[in-house]
């Protein structure tokens, strides 16, 4: 790297996410349906994007084909960088349980496990020994306000706890994406308003979001808005 | 050493998710318990029952064919004639042929059955003499309590001397030294010289050749001194019976000699018996018998095992298949999380492993108890070997394996965006 490149990546913002010329097309019987249809983006680290847009639209099928759920039909999908488009199935867990985190509309807790053994699940399956995920599930749990119900189980608490410890086993494995869908969907306005602050705060700290909403108020807490409509960008829109 | 931590958070796992279902954990298991609880039963009862058998030959002696009088169910002469004199059996001519003439025969020893009583000072015994030679040790090898055994000297200097058993030497005196006493039997006294131990027994339809009341006296002498006929006295008529050797024991030099020596026997006897009196009985014969009725009793016992361990790995499979339905959801959310497919199919596996095991480590206590009722209840004798529990525990696991990959490896073929969003 020359020391002009090297200037230039420092100044200019590295991109978390850039998607370049992406298809989604299913198969239903005979049909094809595009659910994306050319989608090309790119998302820098550090920011809060808010993905909407109307049902069908295809901002599932985007979050998806972000978590490394689904690969795209066609497209680069460059993820810090590397093109995890072709990815094994393999290679996609891989990435998932390395780099992203997910929080869930209806939270999506694994009920007979305790607060403590959802919040380490990430780190079980990264090998960590268990004292070391043990101190790292404390350490989340009292991120989010909840160091307390460390040992209950996730039908205890409240919807909104409940999304606070999928916030924090999302945040277990520091991953450099946090895709959230409909985060806010299954809680009442105070409750989302929290989850909502809690995200903004990770934002803040330096944590790539990604957001799914319909909802304007909600996606008012990013600072990025990506519309959708027919599985094309329709427009996009950032705080100023 | 990762994976093997691995292994053994995911067995954890497996355990708490199985006592989540505790009722449901119990029944899907059944199927392995009963099965792996009879095929220990099975071992056991066939363990035993060959070791019986092995031990009845033992007391036999696999190199033996031991020939025993029998009285014709129709004896002719005796109902027709006044007499009642029955003439059958075994002849000295008889023991001498077969010790002279047929190749194979290591070494014969005659035995004259007499019921007397036998009496030493107060106490009185009803004994069953047998004159024979000192081969008779040699065929039917027991243990010496003390003294020592007839031989060829007391036979050369006619001496009046007995064997006793220990039961019978026991039962005559009970405290004091019994080696060196006399013993009046019939009318004569014999110094009792040797006391030995009794295998009496059953083995299948065979008698062991000594019973627990024998007094071995010398052949020559017992010929002497009682004679070839045996009056029976019943309310109001008296029978005679002549027999001259009620027993013959004959060793084989080899095993493999064992069938043809004794149909060379049979051969012999036709030709100089006109009745059927002689019945011809081989230890082996009987071993290859036992054997045979173990293997087929094995093979039945063995299906009926591998059956309900088949129904139990099939409701195994079932119960895992509903299991696996159940938590689509928790697949999505553990795929989601970043789990590969193979940490999945793991995850599934050792579960139903983990309880196809606790299910055979139920089987193996139940196992261990049903020997125990067929002893008691039955009166076959078992032995529940190390191994046949070695083996059970490795085919619960087994089935679990085998059973366990089909749930497994749908729960990981799960797309995860459908699993997830699975409600």
């Amino acid at each position: 790297m020359s020391p002009q490149d090297a200037e230039r990546a420092a100044a200019e913002p590295r991109q978390a996410v850039v998607l370049d010329d992406v298809h989604k097309i299913y198969r239903m019987g005979t049909q094809e349906v595009h659910a994306l249809a050319g989608v090309s983006l790119s998302f820098a680290e550090g920011s809060f994007w808010a993905i909407m847009g109307a049902s069908g639209s295809g901002k599932s099928t985007l979050l998806n084909v972000l978590g490394c759920l689904d690969r795209p039909s066609s497209g680069r999908y460059l993820l810090s960088g590397q093109n995890v488009a072709r990815l094994s199935d393999n290679a996609l867990s891989e990435v998932r349980l390395r780099r992203l985190g997910f929080v869930f509309q209806s939270f999506n807790l694994i009920p007979q496990l305790t607060v403590r053994e959802n919040i380490e699940l990430p780190l079980y399956y990264l090998g960590w020994d268990t004292h070391a995920s043990a101190a790292r599930a404390r350490e989340m749990a009292e991120l989010v306000g909840l160091a307390e119900r460390l040992g209950h189980r996730p039908m205890e608490l409240s919807g909104g706890q409940q999304q606070r410890v999928a916030v924090a086993r999302a945040l277990a494995n520091d991953p450099a994406i946090v895709l959230a869908d409909e985060p806010t969907g299954n809680l009442d306005s105070a409750t989302s308003e929290q989850i909502l602050q809690l995200l903004r705060a990770l934002n803040e700290e330096g944590r790539t979001i990604l957001m799914v909403t319909h909802e304007r108020e909600i996606a008012a807490y990013a600072t990025h808005r990506l519309h959708l409509r027919d599985g094309k960008i329709d427009r996009v829109e950032a705080d100023s | 050493m990762r994976s093997v931590k691995f292994i053994l958070r995911d067995v954890r796992l497996g355990i708490k998710n199985l006592l989540l279902h505790k009722l449901r954990s119990l029944l899907t298991m059944l199927g392995v318990v009963f099965g792996v609880g009879s095929v220990i039963a099975m071992l056991a009862v066939g363990e035993g029952a060959s070791k019986e058998a092995l031990d009845q030959i033992r007391k036999l002696g696999s190199n033996n064919i031991i020939l025993t009088s029998v009285k014709p169910s129709q004896d002719e002469a005796s109902a027709q004639t006044r007499t009642f004199m029955s003439i059958y059996g075994l002849l000295y001519d008889d023991e001498a042929r077969i010790r002279e003439t047929i190749p194979g025969v290591r070494r014969t020893a005659p035995a004259k059955l007499v019921r007397k009583e036998g009496r030493l000072k107060a106490r009185a015994l009803e004994l069953r003499l047998v004159g024979t030679t000192p081969e008779w040790a040699l065929l039917v090898r027991r243990p010496v309590v003390a003294g020592r055994l007839m031989n060829h000297d007391d036979i050369a200097q006619r001496r009046n001397v007995c064997v006793l058993t220990e039961y019978g030497a026991r039962r005559l005196l009970a405290t004091e030294a019994t080696i060196g006493q006399p013993v009046r039997i019939g009318g004569q006294y014999f110094e009792v010289v040797g006391i030995v131990r009794s295998e009496s027994g059953q083995a299948g339809a065979l008698q062991t050749p000594d019973q627990n009341i024998d007094a071995y006296i010398p052949f020559s002498l017992c010929r002497e001194y009682f004679g070839d006929i045996t009056v029976r006295r019943t309310t109001g008529s008296r029978s005679m019976e002549m027999v001259e050797l009620h027993q013959a024991i004959v060793e084989v030099e080899a095993t493999e000699q064992v069938p043809a020596v004794a149909a060379a026997i049979e051969a012999m006897l036709k030709r100089f018996h006109k009745k059927d009196d002689v019945r011809v009985s081989v230890p082996l014969a009987l071993l290859r018998q036992a054997e045979a009725t173990k293997k087929r009793f094995n093979i039945v016992l063995g299906s009926i095992a591998a059956i309900s361990l088949l129904v139990g790995g099939i409701g195994i499979m079932n119960i895992m298949l509903a299991s696996v339905t159940e938590r689509i959801k928790e697949i999505g959310i553990r795929r989601a999380i970043g789990a590969k497919r193979r940490q999945i199919v793991l995850q599934f596996l050792i579960e139903t492993v983990v309880l196809a095991t606790v299910g055979g480590a139920i089987g193996m206590g139940i196992g261990l108890l049903i020997p125990g009722l067929v002893t008691r209840l039955a009166g076959m004798p078992t032995v529940v070997t190390p191994h046949s529990l070695a083996l059970s525990l490795g085919i619960s696991m087994g089935v679990g394996l085998v059973f366990g990959i089909y749930p497994a490896v749908r729960a990981a073929r799960l797309d995860p965006i459908v699993a997830l969003r699975h409600e």
